[in-house]
């Protein structure tokens, strides 16, 4: 433990493991990583299920095993790790401010800082369900830290709210530890979830999903005694006289993500409005220099794998700046959301420091069949992507190589046109 | 014909099986979804990721799975088998917490060290 260090990673979970260890190889001398729990590997302690590091690993792992892959190699290098250290603070001359529970107070002094602090759950607050204050109601993630690593289980009797991939994975959970998953409710007309675990987590157990639906009461004095679910119109409004009762006794949130960005806000970096991340560089630098940023507190991601390809570049990016310096901004492009897409990251690009191609990763806002992903200056078509179908819940990729990037003057716009 | 998702990768392909002409499958983007499409129309196969009552390691639970497939109606039948074991600190990933588990021919591992 020193308290200078060349790259301060904040936060252990897959983002942070990937980008020390590329921090480290690409010219950082000295790295640390600030965790705020007790072990490294974040999130993916509590996802025990499998399907994760297709990408990366080509084998299927669950989420222990993929960070603890990655925390084997930490362990080979010299890379110094803080747990149960909370960061309070990052300013903008690189001080980190934090607290530890062996070390009391600290104050270490970065060359350059990652930001891996990853997201949160949305709440009952965010989505405003009414009805009464009782106990029993749970985000899908805070039931999955209870049964697969604390040994509690928050219910017997479930009803799900939202389908994505958590609330369906912790469908299943439930079921298998012997509760009953009466339903799992999904506003939309369309699941969140990959399809895979719909058919895994819900079809294999007969568990019913309810879409264009939403939970409008929730009833109960002390304990969660009963939802009232309805069915919704197309405007997300519900129908009156569609009510459904359920008995249950655990209600358990799974209505979104959000990337965690108190530090990054209170350092001053410029945030996209979209994402609710910081707006990054091609090299996933942020926009206050030698400060990068990578993973869910970006832009929340669907695959593990993707979070740590992109921390690969972040941690690359570190390591370059601490040792060649500030990257030249004299040539750059911006990057639009066109017609169907919600966001592109990076929202930057400096066409010299993109050495054979630049990756944009984006969202689009609805499920669409025979598409082109069609990238435009103007009126110059710089890139042309056919897909057969995107949908929301899948974040999408493209790789623009150089030479395409050339032809880009001041903006890249990408959008989705259906195709004739 | 059966029509079917497969579950082998987060892609999600739609399958078609053909169960009159040996179960030929189309719609798979790689070999893995023919393998898949087929053993689901004959004799459906799942992986069960759980845990394990641990004492001695910082936390309550130790992660576990069936290092490789058993019968799909096997399943609460493991998850029965496993309420049953406690395991002692230290495991290492990988380690075998019950062999043959559930007659499946199938070992029980840790996916974690504690």
């Amino acid at each position: 433990m020193n308290n200078r260090y060349d790259v301060v990673v904040i936060g252990g979970g897959p983002a942070g493991l990937a980008s020390a260890i590329a921090a480290r190889q690409n010219g950082a001398k000295s790295v640390l990583i600030i965790e705020r729990d007790k072990e490294l590997g974040g999130i993916l302690n509590q996802c025990i299920h499998n399907g994760f590091g297709l990408h990366h690993f080509k084998e299927e792992l669950t989420g222990p095993e993929y960070a603890g892959k990655y925390i084997d190699e930490v362990d080979k290098t010299d890379i110094d790790i803080l747990l149960d250290t909370m960061v309070i603070e990052i300013t903008p001359d690189k001080m980190v401010y934090c607290s530890s529970s062996i070390h009391g107070y600290l104050m270490i002094q970065a060359k350059s800082i990652i930001l891996n602090m990853g997201c949160r759950e949305r709440t009952r607050g965010a989505i405003a369900i009414p009805g009464t204050r009782a106990s029993g109601v749970f985000t899908a993630g805070a039931a999955q830290r209870y049964v697969n690593i604390e040994g509690y289980m928050p219910g017997k009797r479930v009803v799900i709210l939202g389908s994505g991939d958590i609330g369906l994975i912790m469908a299943r959970r439930m079921t298998l530890e012997g509760a009953k998953v009466l339903a799992v409710v999904e506003v939309m007309p369309y699941s969140n979830g990959l399809n895979r675990n719909i058919v895994q987590c819900l079809h294999d157990y007969d568990i019913p999903l309810y879409l264009s639906h939403t939970i409008t009461d929730i009833v109960g004095k002390s304990r969660v005694e009963k939802v009232v679910v309805s069915k919704v119109d197309e405007n997300r409004n519900p129908i009156e006289g569609t009510e459904m009762e359920f008995d249950c006794d655990c209600v358990l949130l799974s209505v979104g993500l959000i990337p965690e960005n108190e530090l990054s806000n209170a350092l001053g970096i410029e945030m996209d409005p979209r994402t609710h991340g910081p707006i990054v560089y091609e090299n996933m630098e942020t926009s206050m220099e030698g400060v990068f940023a990578s993973g869910n507190v970006v832009h929340v991601h669907d695959l593990v794998d993707f979070v740590s390809l992109e921390s690969e570049t972040a941690g690359m990016g570190a390591g370059r700046y601490v040792s060649n310096g500030e990257v030249s901004k004299n040539r750059f492009v911006r990057t639009i959301n066109g017609d169907n897409i919600s966001y592109v990251v990076p929202q930057y690009i400096r066409k010299d420091n993109v050495e054979k191609s630049v990756e944009l990763s984006f969202r689009v806002r609805r499920p669409t069949q025979q598409v082109n992903i069609v990238v435009k200056d103007g009126d110059t078509i710089i890139a042309k992507f056919k897909k057969e179908h995107v949908i929301p819940s899948e974040m999408e990729k493209i790789s623009i190589p150089k030479i395409l990037l050339e032809k880009a003057d001041k903006e890249l716009v990408v959008s989705i046109e259906e195709d004739a | 014909m059966r029509e079917l998702i497969c579950i082998t990768c987060p892609k999600g392909c739609h399958l078609k099986v053909d169960e009159e002409n040996d179960y030929k499958v189309t719609g798979n983007g790689c070999p893995r979804g023919a393998i898949y499409g087929k053993k689901e129309c004959t004799h459906p196969t799942r992986v069960v990721t759980s845990t394990v009552k641990i004492v001695g390691a910082e936390i309550e639970r130790l992660s576990v799975k069936t290092n490789g497939d058993i019968p799909k109606e096997k399943i609460f039948d493991v998850m029965k088998e496993l309420n049953r074991v406690v395991v002692k600190a230290p495991v290492h990933r990988e380690d075998v917490i019950v062999s043959d588990i559930c007659g499946t021919g199938v070992d029980l591992v840790a996916t974690k060290d504690l």
